[in-house]
This record gives structure tokens, sequence and C-alpha cells, in this order.
């Protein structure tokens, strides 16, 4: 199928935009918080969860923003895979309540017991939760059992599988690489430093994950492949895929962290981008009857409603961009702990 | 017990546990601008350390409240999503909107609400509040458009058949504004004011039982008691026109509010009861005759309809919701008079001094909490058995293929964190109200460093 201009196209990749944006800005936290219990003191534990602390809850948005577009825009999607992922969300849903939670306590007692529980909490729901969000992107890509009613028609734990848990373990891999610069961009001293080596470790883990993913894919999931096969001009994507990750290890090198930072975000959006040009035009793949699959057509809302969401969205997101670029540059510089501060 | 009922447990149990968070922001977000102002206003340093007091309390509310609200918003996919296939074109635009538009501003502008006083001027801190402030108003107006489409559908049309229908939008604004809109958002409003007004009365009065902050409380207490008063006598307003929108809208609701039985007759007001629905009467209840007719129609003779009006499997459960309905109420009133009272003592300048009063003050906060949770049992239940009224029942909205072993364990995992959860935030504000306001807050730096 090929791409055109109507409504359903644009709001599949506007759902694609807020997702991304998701995995840009939770990403880089969720990476911090899989990183947290490599440092050992109190105060660079503190660091780490204040360099996140003013702008995690309004990353963290993203995913509920995009919930609401998935659910406003793709409605048959929304209902199809949140109720067919049950396990998989509530569990997502707990890590993230303990996350907030843990963010939210751990500062508030000096007992050592206290603030370990909270490290480990913080530490082991990031952690989770990037594993359980790349699970199920990995399973979207693999296509999953859907029935003439496009109900979900397999099981929990039919969805560990193997390719799924590599997606997953590479989303982690990915949020870990993106965050260690994260950190890198916002800290000093010793501990700077000691972030610092670890930049080059995250980038190798992710390289290696990426790959296998990439080459598991290419064999065993064509259908992810076909729509690029089809207009070969997209092979650009995955090319500045690598060229932003092959550019971190060299701005790390000449201390540029601000433009490695950015490097990583553009590795993100490129990985986000081949995921959508390799699902497109469907948005839940059905397999093993790809006939009852749902596309950007038999899953969306209807075309007003898209058209007033669209509406809604040119209002809004100018705005939304215009305040979160303010609020990331009041808080921009190096993390400093201050009475306020987690 | 069935996947149906273990649904409906779980949400009610999410919902309320959730809903114990939000309305607070929303009071105490409006009693912070109103705190700034005055102190950018007269320069008092009092108010600053009273704004910086409760920001400080507002950031944990606030915590707790997004990370319980993400499991509302994740559940009706979960666990409804018949129910999501078929509300999905209306209800989304109303959820994508909130979203858009106030989860955004709130959470960027929370960030420079608690950790931007010496990142920001004072005025874009004020602004920041304001903000905040508004996003929470203005997130609620989503929510509670979403909610009352679902109580009195308007500006849409059904698509396809059966279990296949879904309700296509086909007027935005007829939508937005369908016929119970405004009095449920009134009413919402001014309960979240409430409940704001009333935590700030009671951990104020409380210092002044304990002899601690008394400026501090004291200027605290006079402007959480001005927004009391106003909107306890408002929410009796909002309450009032919500009851006559519904006896339009949802008759059997009212009917079961009411346990009016005959299917047209003038109707009763109880104060209480005992509601015996193999009988169909209230045993044990003290009435206003004909009250209910006069207030909806101001005639005491007019007819309203009852629930026999309507076939036993399509009446909401009756006197579950006559009891959440009338404690609700009885709760109304005494908020109104309490604060009132409180004014009253103001205006003799003994209210400080009235240990008795300050204890009352201190136990009040209890009341909007029980109310709102009340008065939504009520909203929600008198729906029943409709998910959609009229339209979809709610046995038919659930997950198909969500199995009742799935549920039942994240209903048992909900129950044991949230329990958790509440423990920690009673522990946590518990600290921060024996920690009190700082002395350093009352020192005013300079702007911006």
């Amino acid at each position: 199928m090929n791409f055109s201009f109507d409504l359903n196209s644009i709001w599949f990749m506007l759902v694609g935009v807020l997702f991304t944006g998701y995995a840009v800005l939770d990403g880089f936290d969720l990476g911090v918080g899989a990183l947290h219990l490599l440092t050992r003191t109190d105060e660079h534990r503190r660091i780490m969860m204040n360099s996140i602390g003013p702008v995690w809850d309004g990353n963290e948005v993203w995913l509920v923003t995009g919930g609401g577009a998935l659910f406003a825009a793709f409605p048959m999607v929304y209902a199809t895979a949140f109720s067919g992922f049950y396990m998989a969300l509530m569990l997502l849903l707990f890590a993230l309540i303990f996350r907030a939670v843990a963010i939210e306590f751990r500062s508030k007692q000096p007992m050592k017991w206290w603030r370990n529980l909270w490290d480990v909490s913080f530490s082991v729901s990031s952690i989770v939760s990037g594993l359980l969000l790349g699970v199920a992107m990995g399973n979207i890509a693999l296509g999953i059992p859907l029935d003439g009613e496009h109900e979900f028609a397999g099981t929990f734990l039919g969805l560990l599988n193997p390719y799924a848990l590599i997606v997953g373990i590479t989303t982690v891999a990915l949020f870990m690489m993106h965050g260690a610069i994260y950190v890198v961009l916002k800290t000093e001293g010793e501990l700077h430093e000691k972030v610092r080596g670890w930049v080059n470790n995250t980038i190798i883990f992710f390289v290696i994950c990426y790959v296998t993913t990439t080459m598991i894919t290419l064999i065993y999931v064509p259908h992810m492949t076909e729509y690029i096969k089809a207009h070969p001009v997209l092979f650009i994507v995955p090319f500045l895929n690598m060229l932003a990750v092959a550019n971190i290890p060299r701005e790390i090198y000449h201390r540029r962290d601000f433009r490695a930072f950015l490097s990583s975000c553009c590795a993100v959006i490129a990985l986000m981008a081949l995921f959508g040009i390799g699902m497109f035009p469907y948005l839940i793949y059905s397999q093993p009857n790809p006939e009852f699959s749902l596309d950007i057509y038999n899953a969306a809302s209807s075309q007003k409603t898209l058209g007033i969401m669209l509406i809604i969205a040119g209002i809004g997101m100018p705005l939304v961009l215009a305040y979160t670029t303010a609020v990331y540059r009041v808080f921009r510089g190096k993390v400093k702990l201050e009475p306020t501060s987690y | 017990m069935d996947p149906l009922l273990l649904s409906r447990i779980q949400f009610a149990a999410t919902i309320a546990f959730h809903y114990i968070f939000p309305p607070m922001s929303i009071g105490l977000g409006l009693i912070l601008v109103t705190m700034e102002g005055l102190y950018l206003k007269t320069k008092n340093p009092l108010y600053q350390q009273m704004t910086k007091f409760w920001v400080r309390v507002f950031g944990l509310i606030f915590a707790i409240g997004v990370a319980t609200g993400i499991v509302m918003e994740f559940q009706f996919g979960t666990n409804w999503s018949t129910y999501s296939r078929f509300v999905g074109d209306v209800f989304g635009s109303a959820l994508a909107a909130e979203g858009v538009f106030a989860f955004f501003l709130e959470s960027g502008f929370l960030a420079l609400l608690l950790f931007g006083w010496n990142k920001v001027s004072p005025g874009w801190h004020f602004f920041s509040t304001i903000m905040v402030a508004f996003g929470a108003h203005f997130s609620a107006i989503w929510i509670v458009v979403a909610n009352s489409w679902q109580q009195t559908p308007a500006g849409y049309h059904i698509v396809g058949e059966g279990l296949r229908a879904r309700a296509e939008i086909t007027d935005f604004w007829q939508m937005v504004f369908n016929p119970s809109t405004l009095d449920r958002i009134s009413h919402v409003y001014m309960g979240a004011w409430q409940a704001g007004a009333f935590f700030v009365l009671s951990v104020s009065a409380f210092y002044l039982l304990k002899k601690k902050h008394q400026d501090f409380a004291k200027a605290s207490i006079k402007i959480a008691l001005v927004l009391a008063a106003v909107a306890s006598i408002l929410q009796l307003v909002s309450g009032h026109s919500s009851a006559k929108g519904i006896s339009e809208t949802q008759p059997a609701k009212l009917a079961a509010f009411e346990a009016h039985y005959p299917d047209s007759a003038p109707a009763d007001l109880y104060l209480f009861g005992w509601v015996d629905e193999e009988e169909e009467k209230v045993k044990m209840g003290i009435k206003l005759p004909g009250m209910l007719s006069y207030l909806v129609h101001w005639d005491s003779d007019a007819p309203v309809t009852g629930l026999r009006a309507f076939p036993p499997d399509k009446r909401p459960p009756v006197n579950f919701v006559f009891q959440t309905y009338h404690a609700m109420v009885a709760i109304g009133m005494a908020l109104i008079l309490i604060s009132w009272l409180g004014v009253y003592f103001w205006w003799r300048r003994i209210l400080f001094d009235i240990r008795w009063f300050l204890w009352v003050l201190v136990f009040s906060v209890l009341g909007p909490q029980l109310a709102n949770q009340l008065g939504w049992f009520s909203a929600e239940v008198g729906r029943q058995p409709y998910i959609v009224y009229n339209l979809l029942l709610t046995a038919d909205g659930i997950s198909k293929t969500v199995t009742r072993g799935e549920i039942l364990t994240s209903l048992v995992l909900f129950g044991i964190i949230y329990i958790f959860l509440f423990v920690l935030f009673i522990y946590l504000l518990n600290e921060k109200i024996q920690h009190g306001p700082l002395a350093d807050d009352l020192i005013v730096e300079g702007h911006r460093a």
C-alpha cells in the first residue's frame, strides 16, 4: 500500500510522533533509572535522580497522550492491544507506579535501608518498564494472533517469545545508552567522569542488541521489511540511524556532550521511524492470519473525529513544544542539589 | 465472581483511590494561586512561607495523582475493550484534548512550580502556579465531558449493529456540551474546591491547637475559610441544578436516589431511610412529603417519574444509591454549617480561640473526601445497568478476551499496592505536617541569583 496524505495516514504519523516523543524523553529517564544502581554513594544517587527530577513527570505525559491519541484515532487498536496485552500492561502500570513513588519517596527519609529500598525499586521498575514496552513493540512487529472479530486470540506466555524478548532487551540497551549520555550532560566532577566511562560500554551493548534484532527481523519477520523494499529511498533512515549511533563516541571523545545527546536523540527517532515504516499501513499485524490485521483504515475513527482531533493537535502541539522547550531551557546545565531536590 | 463483577470492582477501587488526589490538587491549586498572588501584591514574607509550604504538600499529592491516573486511562482498553470500541470515536477526542491541552500544561509548569524558585523570576513562578492550577481545572473539564457523555449522550449517531455497533460523533460541541456537562463540571469543581479548602483548614487548625506556627496557620485558615464557605454554598446550588437535570435526562437515577417507585406521582424527599427493594418501599425513614416534586418543579403536587416506569432489570440498585446519595447530601449540609459557623466566629473575632471548633476543622477534611466519593458512587451506580446510558449495557462493555484469573490477579495486586501507597502517603504527609513551614522561607531573597 502506498502512502497518501489522508487523515488516517496523518494520524498514523501523529500517534508515531507522540510515541517517539515518549521514547526520546522518557527513554533517557528510564535509562538513568536502569543505570542508577551502578552508582554507589548517596550523593551520586541523589544527583542521578535529580538530573531527571523536574522533567520525568512531563516525559511520562507523552505516553499518556500517545495512549489517548491511539484511543481516539484508532480505538480498535487501543481496545485489542490493551485487552490482549492485559497482564503485560498491568505489570507496566505497577512498574510506573513504583517508579513514580520511588522518586518521590527516596530522599524523604535518611535511613540507609529506606534509601536502598527505593533505589532498588527505582532501578528495577525503570528496567522493567523499558523491557515491557520493548516486548510489546516486538510482538506488534512480529504479529500477534487475532480472530475474525479483531480480538486477541493468543496467550500471555505467547507474548514472551524470543523475538519480543530480544526487542525488549534492545529497548533497555537503547535507553541505557541514551540515559548514560544524558547523565554525562547533566553532571560534573567525579560522577561525570565515571559515567563518561560507561557511555562506550552502553553503546557496545546497544549495537550488539541492535544488530541481533536486525538480523532476526530480516530472517524471521519479512513483513517488516516489505515497505522499505518497495521504497528503497527509505534506506536513508537506517543509514542515518547508524551514522547517529557512530557519531556518539566521537562527540563524547571531543567532550561535546550536548551534541552527543542530540545524536542519541536522533538514533532513537530513527529507530522509531524505522519501526513505523516497517509497520505501515498496519497497526497490529495479525499472525498467522494476516487478513484479520488492523490497519489505519479498518481500525480508525470516523473522518470527522480524525479531522476534529487534527484541529486539537494543531492548536495544542505547538504550545506543548513551546513550553516543553522552555522547561528544558530553565533546567539546563549541571544538576545541583538544593533544598527542594528529591 | 465473574469477570464482569471483578472488572467493575477493579475499576471502582482504582478510580475511587485515584479520586482522593485530583480534587485536592484542584482545590489546593486555587489556594496556591491566591497565596502567591497575595505575596506578590503585599510582599509580606508570611505569604511566601505559606506558598512554599503548601507547594511541597501539593507536590506529594500531585505525584500520587499522576501515578494512579495512568492506570485509569489504560483500564478502558484493558478491561472494557468492547466499550472502548463503542465510544472511541466520541470519547477519544475528549481524552486526546485532555492530554494535549491539560496534562502537558500541568506537568510542564509543575516542574517550575516545585523546582523553579531560584531559576525563574517571581513573576514567572507565579505564572507557572497559575498554569498548574489552570491545567488541573482544565483536565477535569475533559474527563467530566467524557463521563457526562456516558450519562447523557449527545451529538452522535450509531453506526453498525448489535455488538459491532459504535457511536460516531456528528457534532463536537453538542458532544462537549451534552445536557449534563455544565451541571456536573460545576459540581465536580465545587467538590474539589471544598476538598482543597477543608484540607488547608484541617492542617492549620491542627497547628493552632498545638500552638505551633500560629501566624502561618491563622493566615492559611482565613484564605481557606473564604473558599470553603463560598464553595459549600455554590455546591448546594450546583447539586440542586444537577438533580433537576437528572429528573429530565436520567429519571431512573433520580427516582432511585429518593426510592420513588410510583410511575407518575408527586414525590417525597427522605432525610434518611432504608429501602426494601422487594416491597418497593422505604422503611424507617423520615420524609418531607412532596418535597422532591417541589424541588424539581417548584410544585409539591407535580408528578415525578418513578422506578415502576422502568422494567426491574433496567433499574439501578436502589438502596445502594439511596444511601450514598443521602450521605453525600448530609455531608454537604454539614460542610455548609461548619464553614459558615467558622465565618461567624471569624467575624466575632473568636475563631482562633474556640478549641472544640478547631477540632471540628481538623476532622472536617474527611467531609469533602467522603462526599466526593459518595457522589461519584451515586452518579455511576445510578447509571446502571448501562455503561452508556440507554445505549450500551455495562455487561456488554467488558473485554471478552481477558480471563477471570487475570483480572483477579491484577485486582489483588492493585489492592496490595494501593494500600501500601496509601500508608506511605499518610506517613509522608504526616512528616511534612509535623515538620511544618520553614523559618527560612520567611526570608525574602533577591530575584534570580
